[in-house]
């Protein structure tokens, strides 16, 4: 985190009037001044090198994360691509998609396109989770790949593959044998993304 | 020049019998002449006074509530069956087999982004945080600057633990610890008796009492009529080399563990002439049989003092109780279970070891306002029939844990330095497939 971001970090702390404006300039993404800073600080005991980044290690020190199935694609997601290190800033961004939905009535005036969290923006992470190359589209290999991580070793190649097949045939509209986002959204279309993809403070 | 040198003189003999005097003496014959009550109870009146002073500035200034004992995000309680059957509900089902659907991804990912930001595990290997500060500059997290007054009564408070509190201990310590070594040491030189075990029994006590006050350690007890006998083997929560003074205060105990080089080493060596401890060679200690048969044989001999063990084999921070080692409780004999809880307003006594090494933690204690703590004796409890070591190992932690008012965890207190093991995570995976492999099988029929 640049000098800038440390400078924001210090202007959050110690700021004595609530000033949304300020730092919501410093990080765009609406959460209210307790849980950024709730966050900061949870940023910071996961940084074991103390140097204002996270490492994909850092992440996998947290035992419960480190135990989920999809824990690695999880970790994935907090790194934009090619990159090893996630700053604050990143790491707030990737958090932000969880935000419950019915914050944004309370922050009509961060309009810069969609916001982060919207229900859209929720099944796209989702969608993330399975597009290992960032192609834009969920091919065999992929699904076969990311329901092998979810299963371990207690399904065999041919019942997983029967599974793959079946998933893509029920989504697949255009005939590519690949599910695109837009299929992905009309499958997952009844199912309750907002509640199921939010996480909400209790204060 | 002498002149100055005779004063300082006379003034610290003068400093020294009255501390001896005071002190030391009362401290040995288990004699409290009051001022630890006093002090206590000026320290409480203090900082429920600062707790309002801060907690009137608070409302002029919004700021940050603090973290609740619930955490801080909400978390659902259901299991892995219930919450992805929650979201496959509004999923058409498919009738050609299998039960997988896209969506049980979004499981495994709340999940996931839930513990990122709030763990269960990494939060107790770090000190507890305080609902209200406590005006020690250590704990200061989210606090700031209130009023003046405020401010005076943290500097008075720096210079009264620092400049008069610190050297007092300080000067205890040295007294505790010296006579440790010095009486251990002539008491070895006696021959086998009754004798020589009372004596022994007092030498212990009466320095474990007087580093007690060297801590301004103020210790209740409750049902003391559960104490661990003779022939048994006592087991307790572990939050810092501390408990080894609290437990020690009211009873004497063989203490289990590494043989140190330094002062710990000599300090071990002395002890061990006066009484039986069980000391064990780092190489020892990787051979569990050979360890096991040392502490049946302590135990089997009914003469000798209960073994203390702390079976979490780590610090942990004193809000949970996690995973208990199996060893202890292989061996037979009766465990008494101990609670100890400490309350973190007067001084906190975790021992964070990645953070502080012994002496910085010593003078943390040292300069802390005092340690309080509970300490509650269990009823003994035996393995019953049916019942193997692990599972009597978690009945008696949830009894601990229960009376402590801790979280009883099972995760392992080894995570502060090592990775968790893959097993916990193919037991996932396998807890997931039967949710996929059994509707696909229901379906075939």
């Amino acid at each position: 985190m640049g000098l800038q971001g440390w400078r924001n970090v210090l202007a959050l702390k110690t700021s004595k009037n609530n000033n949304r404006a300020a730092w919501q300039r410093a990080f765009p993404v609406p959460l209210s001044h307790s849980q950024i800073t709730r966050l900061y600080s949870r940023f910071h005991s996961l940084d074991k090198g103390e140097n204002g980044a996270l490492s994909r290690e850092d992440f996998q020190r947290i035992p419960e994360l480190a135990i989920n199935p999809l824990g690695d694609r999880i970790i994935n997601a907090f790194f934009p691509e090619g990159e090893d290190q996630a700053n604050f800033r990143g790491f707030m961004r990737t958090l932000a998609h969880f935000r419950p939905v019915e914050d944004n009535e309370k922050n009509k005036d961060l309009t810069s396109g969609e916001p982060l969290n919207s229900r859209t923006n929720k099944l796209l992470f989702a969608f993330r989770l399975y597009d290992l190359d960032r192609d834009d589209k969920i091919s065999r290999d992929e699904l076969l790949q990311v329901l092998r991580m979810m299963v371990g070793v207690n399904i065999s190649d041919e019942q997983l593959g029967s599974i793959a097949d079946r998933t893509i045939q029920e989504a697949d509209t255009n005939g590519d044998m690949c599910i695109s986002f837009s299929e992905f959204i009309k499958v997952l279309e009844k199912v309750d993304v907002e509640q199921k993809m939010s996480i909400r403070f209790l204060h | 020049m002498e002149g100055a040198w005779e004063i300082a003189f006379v003034l610290f003999q003068v400093w020294l019998s009255i501390v001896v005097g005071l002190i030391v003496l009362p401290a040995m014959f288990g004699v409290s002449l009051g001022f630890t009550d006093i002090y206590i109870k000026v320290l409480v009146k203090t900082l429920e006074w600062a707790t309002l002073r801060i907690q009137r500035g608070q409302k002029e200034q919004p700021t940050l509530p603090s973290q609740s004992a619930n955490g801080i995000i909400e978390k659902d309680d259901g299991s892995m069956e219930e919450e992805i059957g929650e979201l496959r509900r509004s999923h058409p089902k498919n009738l050609a087999g299998g039960d997988f659907t896209m969506c049980d991804a979004f499981y495994f990912c709340k999940k996931g982004i839930e513990n990122i930001v709030e763990d269960q595990v990494t939060q107790r290997f770090t000190s507890e945080e305080l609902a209200s500060w406590n005006l020690l500059t250590r704990t200061n997290n989210n606090f700031r600057y209130i009023s003046v007054r405020l401010t005076i009564i943290w500097g008075l408070g720096v210079f009264i633990r620092y400049c008069i509190l610190l050297p007092l201990r300080i000067t205890l310590a040295v007294i505790g610890l010296s006579w440790l070594v010095i009486g251990t040491t002539l008491v070895g030189l006696l021959p086998s008796s009754n004798a020589k075990n009372w004596l022994s029994d007092l030498v212990h006590i009466t320095c474990y009492r007087i580093c007690a006050r060297g801590l301004s350690a103020t210790i209740r007890y409750h049902n003391k009529e559960n104490r661990p006998k003779k022939g048994g083997i006592c087991v307790a929560n572990h939050t810092s080399p501390i408990d080894i003074v609290i437990l020690a205060n009211d009873g004497c105990y063989a203490m289990v563990g590494q043989v140190h080089g330094g002062l710990m080493g000599v300090i071990q060596r002395s002890m061990v002439r006066s009484c039986p401890h069980v000391w064990f060679e780092r190489s020892e200690m990787k051979d569990r049989h050979a360890v096991a048969k040392r502490l049946k044989d302590h135990i089997a001999d009914k003469t000798k003092l209960p073994i203390l063990i702390f079976p979490e084999g780590t610090c942990i921070n004193n809000t949970s109780v996690m995973m208990f080692k199996k060893g202890s409780f292989e061996i037979g004999g009766t465990i008494y279970p101990v609670a100890i809880k400490y309350d973190p307003q007067f001084g906190d006594a975790f021992w964070n070891s990645a953070k502080n090494n012994m002496v910085s933690y010593l003078l943390r204690m040292m300069t802390s306002w005092a340690i309080v703590c509970n300490m509650w004796y269990l009823p003994p409890m035996t393995r019953q029939d049916g019942e193997d070591a692990v599972q009597f190992a978690n009945r008696v932690k949830s009894a601990i844990a229960h009376q402590g008012g801790l979280v009883d965890l099972s995760w392992d207190g080894g995570l502060k330095r090592e990775k968790v093991k893959e097993s916990f995570k193919e037991e996932q995976q396998k807890m997931y497939s039967s949710m996929i492999v059994v509707n696909m099988n229901e379906s075939l029929n």
